[in-house]
């Protein structure tokens, strides 16, 4: 894990952003536009964020998008012919969700059949489920789940020229990277450690504080009755939320342990099977969400939803710098992963690129940011960036970046020193 | 020297990593037919000088010259050292477990036939290098289905398949048991006796004593001396001295036991093997540990020790059948690892890398990693305070880092194992379990281990030692006990042990007299 790897990502999110906004004339950078964005992507992106938890604890899901395709079927149905609201159908989904995600932990964690094998397994299965559920028909879902799906914040309040609820979370946000600057260093002052530069806090917060505002204004400035989308705060919370058990809680070391180097987890008391069927059960649940956030944006259920979302899912991870042998990864960075592979859809797509040469590109980029990755973990430089915005794993001094990464340290021929197993 | 021709000379070899001179100016002469040792702590270059050497570190990237046979010779990779006759054995052995003997052996350097792979030839050939190499199993026998010292064999039967001229050795006895080692030692010598050159590198002072004709040691990237071992005079002491730059009066620190009262306990524990039922692995062992002691598990690889500590500490190893375990007075259960941690016992494992640390931590998050909820309030890890916590440790296990944020991958071994002495320490442990706690590590670290075994006896805990170094056991162990076959077959007071004795006892020998 590195957080140099995550803001070089973050870097090459802007550019790209930049890039495309200057050759298509001002197109990416538009209200409708940003909206749209985060709409149509904020289910792969949800996805992503369960997705680098089951790689980083050395698993793959692969049957995510059946998933997501069989809750958004008994969801539509329920709805429709039992007549329940749409909010007792979003629970009955995220109950779906944990029931499947029970059974593909179970397999994993309890009989030990790889990850791999048993959502190879799933996908089928599921995606049968729901094809077989729905007798391969489409069914419509009512306004509440279309909200959740595509719906934009209310409208409230004095005319301020913004949409007020956007402008409510931006302020939010502000306040909150101001109250965590100030709170990382009265807790260095308070245990004696050398708070971080004044310098450096400054920018850091000058920095967050103008890209938020600007976010603002670019979401809430759109044609009246649009906002910063529903599923996007939805997407938002789950960053946050994950962001921080990941990084920062007892579960979230648990799943690098577990990841990083099995054996030695089970000695240091971590449960390993408690761990893995966690993993699994979770993403199966923020799969079911997905699903029904898709389903309230397309409309309706069908037959052939999330189809491939796996594969986008993935690359996503990989992208934002998890490693296929595990123990590796970060939420926020395969957040920017997806968004990376979003805006190069939506760039190309604006440019006049057809889908073919779309998909082209997008597969040379998943090559490349992963070959970079590679490199520059054997080079290991430091970057401006990454000095300003250090990261919690990587403060101080003598943060060795690289030296994670034994497996690429000397090309020795044969008998590579397994690092690990 | 005396007319013997060098085989080898590398002269002036410097090598730089970022930031680090690895070697500065290492100079290195080996004669035709000898065998060569080199000695040095860990980190003072010996796997580099040897790596330069096979063309590991091509030419190019590294100062000086190399002339092997008289030649000045320029190494683009390991397959251009070995077209001349220079293979190295590293010391995590190249073998595939899942390949027979024969498919290793000839792995890169297949027979060919007329049609592909020739594999009756092939396996023709590997008979007869197992017969000069003495390795007694069928050729078709997988790598996994046979021991350590057995692949060891087939190693060096695979140098031989490459025509080797000057065969490198990188700590090959380090995983192996005494008669194993011995073997291996016959076998090189031997091997001599054919006119073979050999180098190696080795930890174990005592074999390079024994079997080395010229020994030169390496400090800190720079050679400080060739010895020659047939002009005598040379012991272990002396070795030593040239690689600390020190004498070392002991090799243990002073240390005065404070014995307390008898806190753990441990009667007729009987462990079953995981995957076949019927076999014991624990056969009724029964043991005790003071306050303040420190005792040793002396056995053969392969004894049971490990496998005794482990089904111990929460259960982790084998199926558990019967035996009870007494605490202060108290009889405890420790089902999992959990319970072990909450019971205040600590086991630090024999294998770093397998088995004791996640190599992609940074040394913060290793030492708090078995005891996460001390630094932590409703499940959320403050990192100040674990930064704290590991800062304390650098400090007081004089852990050679920059910073507790570096990566654990990068430390030395001994480092490495301060490391995780320091997670088990963090768990305030009454109890700790050391499995083979200075395997693999040099000297001075050694040292420093020895003394921080010492100083948590003082404190008033339990400490038991697991070690194949039977000199260890007697100069650090206040009481030693001997397993045998799943069986504590003896114990002996440090101050009686003799390794004589202690041998008997390992081995079986006049078992049922002395002890149960």
């Amino acid at each position: 894990m590195s957080s140099l790897r995550q803001f070089g990502m973050g870097f090459a999110l802007l550019a790209l952003i930049i890039f495309f906004q200057i050759s298509t004339g001002g197109d990416v950078l538009t209200s409708t536009n940003v909206q749209n964005l985060i709409i149509g992507n904020s289910y792969i992106l949800i996805l992503a964020i369960g997705m680098v938890l089951v790689i980083i604890a050395g698993h793959i899901d692969l049957s995510v998008g059946s998933v997501a395709a069989v809750t958004g079927i008994i969801v539509a149905l329920a709805i429709r012919d039992w007549g329940i609201p749409w909010w007792l159908g979003v629970l009955l989904g995220l109950g779906v969700g944990a029931v499947i995600g029970a059974w593909q932990g179970f397999w994993v964690a309890f009989v030990g059949i790889p990850g791999f094998i048993t959502t190879l397994a799933g996908m089928m299965l599921f995606r049968g489920l729901n094809q077989w559920i729905g007798q391969s028909n489409t069914v419509p879902v009512p306004e509440g789940l279309q909200k959740l799906g595509a719906g934009y914040l209310p409208e409230w309040g004095p005319n301020t020229g913004l949409n007020n609820s956007t402008l409510l979370l931006g302020i939010l946000a502000a306040v909150w990277v101001v109250y965590s600057e100030l709170r990382r260093r009265r807790g260095a002052i308070r245990l004696g450690l050398t708070p971080p530069s004044v310098t450096a806090a400054a920018i850091r917060v000058v920095l967050s504080v103008g890209v938020i505002a600007y976010a603002t204004y670019l979401f809430g400035s759109g044609r009246y009755g649009t906002s910063f989308p529903i599923p996007g705060v939805v997407l938002l919370a789950l960053v946050i939320i994950y962001h921080f058990v990941a990084s920062r809680t007892i579960q979230g070391r648990h799943v690098y342990a577990v990841g990083g180097n099995r054996a030695a987890a089970a000695l240091s008391g971590v449960n390993i099977r408690r761990t893995n069927f966690l993993v699994m059960m979770n993403m199966s649940i923020l799969a079911a969400l997905a699903g029904m956030i898709f389903v309230g944006r397309a409309t309706a259920s069908g037959p052939f939803d999330g189809t491939g979302w796996e594969l986008d899912a993935i690359a996503a991870v990989f992208i934002g710098g998890a490693a296929v042998s595990g123990g590796v990864g970060t939420v926020i960075g395969s957040v920017i992963g997806g968004l990376v592979m979003a805006v190069l859809n939506n760039g190309l797509q604006l440019s006049g690129v057809g889908s073919d040469k779309t998909q082209v590109i997008k597969g040379l980029v998943l090559l490349v940011a992963v070959a970079f990755d590679v490199y520059s973990k054997v080079q290991g430089k430091p970057s401006i960036i990454g000095l300003i915005f250090p990261s919690r794993r990587d403060r101080g001094p003598g943060a060795v970046e690289g030296a994670n990464t034994p497996q690429a340290e000397i090309p020795v021929e044969e008998g590579a020193t397994a690092a690990k197993g | 020297m005396t007319g013997t021709p060098a085989v080898l000379e590398m002269r002036s070899i410097t090598k730089e990593f970022p930031g680090v001179k690895a070697l500065d100016n290492v100079s290195l002469t080996v004669q035709a037919g000898e065998i060569h040792a080199i000695c040095g702590e860990n980190g003072a270059g010996k796997s580099t000088l040897m790596k330069v050497l096979s063309g590991v570190y091509p030419h190019g990237t590294y100062d000086g010259d190399i002339y092997y046979q008289g030649d000045l010779v320029e190494f683009k990779d390991i397959r251009s050292s070995e077209q001349v006759g220079i293979v190295i054995i590293h010391q995590e052995l190249a073998l595939i477990p899942e390949l027979s003997i024969t498919e290793n052996i000839f792995l890169g350097n297949e027979v060919r036939g007329r049609l592909g792979i020739s594999w009756d030839q092939a396996r023709q050939q590997a008979i007869e290098l197992m017969a000069r190499v003495g390795l007694r199993a069928s050729p078709d026998a997988l790598i996994k289905s046979i021991g350590v010292g057995q692949q060891q064999l087939v190693e060096i039967a695979r140098a031989l398949a490459k025509n080797v001229r000057l065969l490198i050795l990188d700590e090959p006895t380090a995983a192996l048991n005494e008669d194993d080692s011995e073997h291996l030692l016959d076998l090189l010598r031997g091997l001599k006796a054919k006119g073979l050159t050999s180098i190696m590198i080795s930890h174990k002072l005592n074999e390079i004593e024994e079997i080395a004709d010229s020994i030169t040691i390496i400090r800190d990237g720079q050679t400080v001396e060739t010895l020659d071992v047939r002009k005598g005079e040379i012991n272990e002491d002396r070795i030593i001295r040239g690689m600390v730059g020190r004498g070392l009066s002991s090799r243990f620190p002073d240390h005065e036991p404070k014995i307390g009262e008898t806190f753990f306990e441990v009667k007729d524990w009987r462990v079953e093997h995981p995957e076949v039922p019927g076999r014991l692995v624990c056969k009724d062992s029964t043991f005790h540990v003071r306050r303040g002691e420190i005792v040793g598990f002396a056995g053969i690889m392969g004894a049971g020790r490990t496998e005794l500590a482990r089904s111990i500490f929460g259960r982790s190893y084998g199926r558990y059948l019967s035996g009870t375990i007494t605490m202060d007075g108290q009889q405890i259960s420790m089902p999992d690892v959990l319970s072990a941690i909450k019971h205040r016992v600590a086991y630090v494992s024999e294998d770093r890398k397998a088995l004791g640390l996640n190599l992609l931590d940074t040394i913060q998050e290793t030492v708090i990693a078995a005891n996460l909820p001390r630094v932590a309030k409703h499940t959320v890890i403050s990192d100040d305070e674990a930064y704290l916590a590991a800062e304390e440790y650098r400090k007081s296990l004089n852990v050679k880092t920059p910073s507790v944020k570096a990566g654990v991958a990068k430390l030395s071994g001994g480092n490495q194992q301060k490391v995780l002495l320091a997670k088990w320490m963090f768990t305030d442990p009454e109890l700790l379990i050391l499995d083979e706690p200075t395997r693999g590590i040099d000297v001075g670290a050694k040292y420093e281990i020895y003394g921080l075994i010492q100083r948590l006896a003082n404190s008033g805990k339990g400490v038991v030692v697991i070690s194949s170094e039977l000199p260890e056991l007697m100069g650090l162990c206040d009481r030693i006990y001997t397993v045998f076959e799943g069986r504590v077959t003896g114990e002996i007071t440090g101050a009686d042990a003799t390794q004589e004795e202690l041998m008997r006892l390992m081995t079986g020998t006049g078992v049922g007299a002395g002890s149960r």
